[in-house]
């Protein structure tokens, strides 16, 4: 067995836990599946790669290399600002369509379908946008560096490593010791007796939104770092967005980020034994096994 | 221009019919008993992919080709796509009801992919050809032989119709009714929620096989990009639009979409370079995509909205006493 796949599988998991999170925020707090999820991924990537390219042709040097990595200034500076812009598309799909269905007191699976054709249409709006042909946000190559044991990885992938192992201990804090946290909690538990006691419900949805389109367009930056950009790169990953949150448990950031991680793994190791062309298939064999074994999930509480 | 009119008009109608069954399946599933299919395209493919192989001559390289009766490979598309229905089904129904929307979408993926890897069965990308069409023998007179397609396919439409009227009236209907509009009086009244879901969901599923089956014996040609996400779409759009729970709007809302498709595609085509015709299509989707949140939002009934049914017997009662006509609808 190749060690790299442990390399692989953790980078790939954690792109999955990021988004996993959002799902499982928006599934506990909203109570849908949002099948848009996904494409808050593929736009927070484009986004920051067309003010990347923006900062780049106004200011030259914002493209020379940080240190060992292979992008300049303008990326972590697109970054900040695509974080801000996918909330606010988050937002703006609310506004929209779910916060009006949710006005009309539509079922669940209404929400779910509308959430499916908002998928198709940001998905087929950003294809129409950039073409369907991957782009990249530098094209420098990168040496990867030996870390011991069998095992090499590039400073962008130690990097998109370390930031997203402090995106989920920001989160999970976040949750657990403020006040919008216990807030989030609450509606998560009961949405009208936390309204009684005076929790702002609709702000708790605008965080929920802002929070959760925030981590996808992270996991989207680094997706496009360490992979590619493409507009069905949001696609691909929706199934194992959802195997993760569900094999977390829904509504446990711990747990969506290590079922995110398991998720990733499995992909990298399986793929060793039954070969690329079968990693999508990997996601829905845990996804089976999950809603066979233990619908719950690691963290979950028995509905 | 006539002969190329109709030989156009024949094919078109055909096609929307095939979408017609697939709408049907899927009204048996979300129109009567409110279960979320994200994987439609999964079990039309399923269906597709199972009759080529049953009806295919013998190929030296690829497994199956039984050479078997074009019925045959119908009934085997459609008990192979209610198999895996049921199955997956079985696995999430008593969970919470976008578990199997989550789970139906994950046998989409997976068949796509299986369709593309199982080189030896599928083909691979390059699908499979040569499945026979019904009538081949008048191949040689275009508009006489889509002329019969046409009329192969009205006649499975009007079956199915007829069959899932019949069924919408019977008291299995009335129970699934029941248990969508309220699951814990139907409980109360001992009706098991679980199977009879289990039940609607299979026989969807094998409908939207039975249109897969039907659909590629009509092109002749079936290849893993038949099977897109987009085609579950299309298929939701046409339910939206025509107005679940109902028979005829489902078949209505397949040929109306399917025509607003065809339309908008060459309208598109036209306005935009050749060069650029990968993005009209996106542009296309992206107005679909619009649309069915719009009717969602406006007018989540759809055109004809559902139709009120108890039981086949009350239609022969006065008009004063239909249900249809009473201002409250009493709930089953």
């Amino acid at each position: 067995m190749n060690p790299q796949a442990l390399m692989d599988g953790l980078i790939t998991g954690s792109m999955i836990g990021l988004g996993a999170i959002g799902v499982t925020l928006t599934y506990s707090i909203l109570r849908f599946a949002n099948f848009a999820h996904g494409e808050f991924i593929a736009w927070g990537a484009y986004i920051a790669l067309a003010v990347s390219s923006a900062l780049g042709y106004l200011s030259g040097g914002l493209l020379a290399p940080i240190g060992p990595f292979s992008f300049g200034w303008s990326l972590p500076i697109a970054a900040v600002v695509a974080v801000a812009l996918t909330g606010g598309l988050a937002l703006l799909v609310d506004a929209l369509l779910f916060g009006r269905l949710r006005a009309q007191r539509s079922t669940v699976i209404i929400m779910v379908m509308a959430s499916f054709g908002a998928a198709l249409t940001l998905r087929s709006l950003l294809e129409f946008i950039f073409t369907s042909k991957p782009a990249y946000y530098t094209k420098a190559l990168q040496i990867a560096l030996p870390l011991g044991g069998g095992l090499r990885a590039t400073p962008d992938q130690m990097l998109s490593l370390g930031v997203a192992a402090v995106l989920v201990v920001a989160v999970h804090l976040l949750l657990t010791r403020t006040a919008i946290g216990r807030s989030m909690r609450a509606v998560s538990e009961n949405q009208q007796l936390s309204g009684v006691v005076g929790i702002d419900v609709r702000k708790v949805v605008r965080i929920v939104w802002l929070l959760g389109a925030g981590l996808a367009c992270m996991a989207g930056i680094m997706a496009g770092l360490l992979v590619q950009i493409r507009p069905h790169m949001g696609l691909d990953l929706l199934l194992p967005l959802f195997a993760a949150a569900i094999l977390g448990g829904i509504g446990s950031v711990p747990g969506a980020m290590l079922a995110g991680l398991i998720v990733g793994l499995a992909e990298a190791f399986a793929v060793q034994i039954v070969g690329a062309e079968w990693r999508a298939a990997i996601a829905f064999v845990i996804l089976v096994l999950v809603l066979l074994v233990r619908p719950q999930g690691l963290f979950g509480r028995p509905e | 221009m006539s002969v190329e009119l109709i030989g156009y008009g024949c094919f078109f109608l055909t096609m929307a019919l095939t979408y017609a069954i697939m709408c049907l399946g899927l009204n048996v599933q979300w129109g009567q008993t409110g279960l979320f299919n994200v994987g439609i395209a999964g079990f039309v493919a399923i269906g597709a992919y199972v009759s080529a192989l049953l009806t295919t001559p013998d190929t030296a390289n690829r497994f199956g080709g039984f050479d078997m009766p074009i019925l045959v490979g119908w009934l085997g598309g459609a008990v192979a796509a209610a198999l895996i229905a049921f199955l997956i089904g079985a696995l999430t129904i008593r969970l919470r009801a976008d578990y199997l929307a989550i789970a139906t979408f994950g046998v989409a993926v997976a068949v796509q992919l299986s369709a593309l890897n199982l080189e030896r069965i599928t083909g691979g990308p390059f699908g499979i050809g040569f499945i026979p069409r019904p009538f081949g023998g008048y191949a040689g007179d275009p508009l006489l032989f889509s002329l019969f397609n046409l009329g192969v396919l009205i006649v499975v439409v009007v079956l199915l119709y007829l069959a899932l009227e019949r069924l919408v009236r019977s008291p299995w209907g009335r129970v699934l009714r029941a248990i969508r509009e309220d699951e814990t009086a139907a409980l109360a009244l001992g009706k098991s929620a679980v199977k009879f879901r289990l039940q609607a969901f299979a026989i969807g599923g094998g409908i939207m096989g039975l249109a897969g089956a039907v659909q590629a014996h009509f092109i002749g040609f079936i290849a893993p990009e038949n099977y897109l996400p987009m085609l579950t779409f299309q298929v939701w759009a046409m339910l939206i639009v025509g107005g679940s729970g109902n028979n005829r709007g489902a078949i209505l809302g397949a040929v109306l979409v399917w025509g607003l498709w065809a339309a908008s595609a060459s309208v598109i085509a036209s306005l935009f370079p050749p060069g650029q015709q990968a993005r009209a299509a996106a542009l296309q989707i992206v107005m679909i995509g619009v649309g069915l949140c719009a009717i969602l939002l406006l007018r989540p009934r759809g055109i004809l909205g559902e139709e009120k049914v108890v039981s086949r017997h009350l239609g022969k009662l006065p008009r004063a006493l239909r249900p249809g006509t009473k201002p409250e609808t009493p709930k089953q």
